[in-house]
């Protein structure tokens, strides 16, 4: 409390300290939330969000019309849906596995390899699994092997999304092992040992000690990816799909991208980004409930 | 710990390294195909003779990209964007992280900076008004575009705010008996303490600025503005064309210089490769100490 009152005067100069992060995040956040105002007008850039012409919900009205929007929220759903179930079985998996392993050097050299591909971009992933998947690529090799013809991947609308979903869960699966891993360590381990004397065989020991010891990190993990039910991760679709493979890969923000910048369609483009935009933030906000209430988490 | 010596559990010792260490290279091996083909001969790469080592080893894709001078442009503008950029968040990261960590006694209004700050990270108003306003500030082609483009770093502000959150009072009481003032105290105090936490965010910064594209493509309407990841992409993805069937996609892909491109792809992401050693040792103790909350 002493300290509190010595430094109440300091408030003027830590409101100066958030004063150029609150600027850059006027203009570049919260100016583009007024923006959606386009998604009621028929929007014209010559004349401006002011100056444009309001059409209520006609934007609205004319995407549910579409054939296409039925298709891409499908695919949308689909997609994430499976990267999201993917994502949190995968990891956790590899990190019990790990937990297992007892070579400690052979541990950290694994570690530091999975995490590698978190941190490349989809344009390099792009390229590189183009080339892999490519009708004389790596991958058709290996299946000719055993007597499957060759086939062009990229081409394939059948197979698009389970590509996608594999290769996101190959990139990802090694960092998201991290939280498993720190919530694994703070199992106390002489549990382990009294299991151990008590004769436990280790699938015993996975069922009554490390499960029950990581459960609430794996709730915890699971209502949070609530949120990203919508995600469905527009710069690896945007940088592996074409329109051979619209029909089940064209997800919201690709479609966005699409009609907005380049059919010029803004306030379509606007009106269902705005959708995607309220009920992702309806989702998370939900998602934040939850786990604060049930596993006490808190962002800040 | 009490070891087992039944064969069953030995033997599962044994496919355990050898699944762990199967799944590890599976990590690396695309990366290390992609070397091998960036050094074999072009023909051999395109008719798919490349395994895991080079087909007739040659330097010539390296050779051609040192004599390309949109390459070079591209890769210059994304080293000053990642200087600037990094720059950048350091200071605002710090600026915001530091007083917001302080209470509500302290610091009036505090929990509404907070939630305006939680809130834009989670809403936001999608592509095309942001778009909008960056082409209406007339930052279109300009490199602070790409600088300035997604706004603050906010998940790295709060791992700032939870860290000097959880440091302990005595820090700030030793200092102000000392009379330090609120500048020295962030400065000469506050910052050194959080090297982990700050060195985290900055590798954030650099790694998402250096692997940055979107932003690159429809920011910057001039090629010779984009950054080296933008340049990439237009190299390498099949571009948009609405009428190709997959024989012609098949086709293009045999024609595109595949050596090359492998090349380019290599250097590209030799930056994160070579701060990958230092981004490991942080990011783990960065990410656990920023997200436990008192």
């Amino acid at each position: 409390m002493t300290c509190n009152m010595k430094t109440r005067g300091y408030a003027k100069h830590y409101y100066l300290m958030l004063l150029p992060g609150f600027i850059w995040l006027t203009l570049f956040s919260i100016v583009p939330m007024f923006g959606i105002v386009i998604a009621f007008q028929d929007f014209n850039p010559g004349l401006g969000m002011l100056r444009s012409e309001w059409i209520g919900l006609e934007n609205f009205k004319y995407m549910f019309t579409l054939n296409d929007s039925k298709s891409i929220f499908f695919n949308t759903i689909f997609i994430a849906v499976m990267k999201i179930v993917a994502n949190l079985i995968v990891p956790l998996v590899f990190a019990l596995l790990l937990n297992e392993l007892r070579i400690s050097v052979l541990k950290r050299w694994i570690q530091t390899i999975v995490y590698l591909p978190h941190f490349l971009s989809w344009v390099i992933l792009s390229g590189i699994l183009l080339d892999i998947f490519s009708f004389n690529g790596p991958i058709n090799a290996v299946l000719s092997m055993f007597g499957v013809s060759p086939t062009l991947f990229f081409a394939r609308a059948d197979l698009f999304p389970f590509i996608i979903v594999g290769s996101d869960v190959w990139k990802e699966f090694g960092f998201n092992t991290i939280i498993y891993l720190a919530a694994l360590t703070g199992i106390n381990p002489s549990l382990y040992e009294a299991a151990a004397i008590d004769g436990a065989s280790r699938l015993q020991r996975l069922r009554s000690i490390t499960l029950p010891g990581i459960m609430t990190t794996i709730i915890l993990l699971s209502v949070l990816s609530l949120g990203n039910v919508l995600n469905a991760g527009f710069e690896q679709i945007f940088n592996l799909y074409n329109p051979l493979v619209y029909s089940t890969g064209d997800i919201i923000d690709t479609w966005v991208y699409r009609t907005g910048l380049l059919n010029l369609q803004y306030g379509l483009a606007t009106a269902m980004g705005l959708l995607k935009s309220v009920i992702s933030f309806v989702l998370i906000a939900a998602s934040y409930f939850l786990a604060a209430k049930f596993a006490n988490y808190r962002i800040f | 710990m009490v070891l087992e010596k039944t064969f069953g559990s030995k033997l599962f010792d044994v496919l355990l390294v050898v699944f762990l260490g199967g799944t590890a290279l599976l990590c690396v091996l695309p990366l290390w195909y992609t070397l091998s083909v960036s050094l074999s001969e072009n023909a051999a790469a395109s008719a798919g003779r490349v395994g895991l080592w080079p087909v007739g080893f040659n330097l010539s894709a390296y050779q051609e990209i040192m004599g390309d001078s949109k390459f070079f442009n591209s890769f210059w503008i994304s080293i000053q964007r990642v200087a600037l950029g990094a720059s950048l968040n350091f200071v605002i990261i710090l600026l915001l992280g530091y007083p917001l960590s302080k209470n509500a006694a302290v610091l009036p209004f505090r929990n509404v900076f907070m939630w305006i700050l939680v809130f834009t990270m989670l809403f936001n108003g999608g592509l095309i008004p942001w778009y909008q306003t960056i082409k209406s500030l007339g930052l279109i082609n300009n490199i602070w575009a790409l600088v300035l483009g997604h706004s603050v770093p906010v998940f790295s502000v709060i791992l700032v705010i939870n860290y000097f959150r959880n440091l302990p009072k005595e820090l700030e009481e030793a200092a102000l008996v000392d009379g330090a003032g609120p500048w020295q105290m962030l400065i000469n105090i506050f910052m050194p303490v959080a090297v982990p936490v700050l060195a985290t965010v900055t590798l954030f910064s650099i790694v998402y600025h250096w692997n940055e594209f979107f932003n690159g493509l429809v920011l910057m309407s001039n090629a010779d503005m984009y950054p080296l990841q933008t340049y990439i992409q237009q190299l390498v993805v099949i571009i948009d064309a609405q009428t190709m069937t997959a024989e012609q996609i098949q086709k293009m892909s045999e024609l595109s210089n595949q050596t090359l491109n492998a090349a380019k792809i290599f250097i590209a992401m030799m930056p994160v490769l070579v701060i990958y050693p230092f981004l490991q040792r942080f990011f783990i103790s960065g990410i656990t100490l920023g997200s436990v909350k008192e």
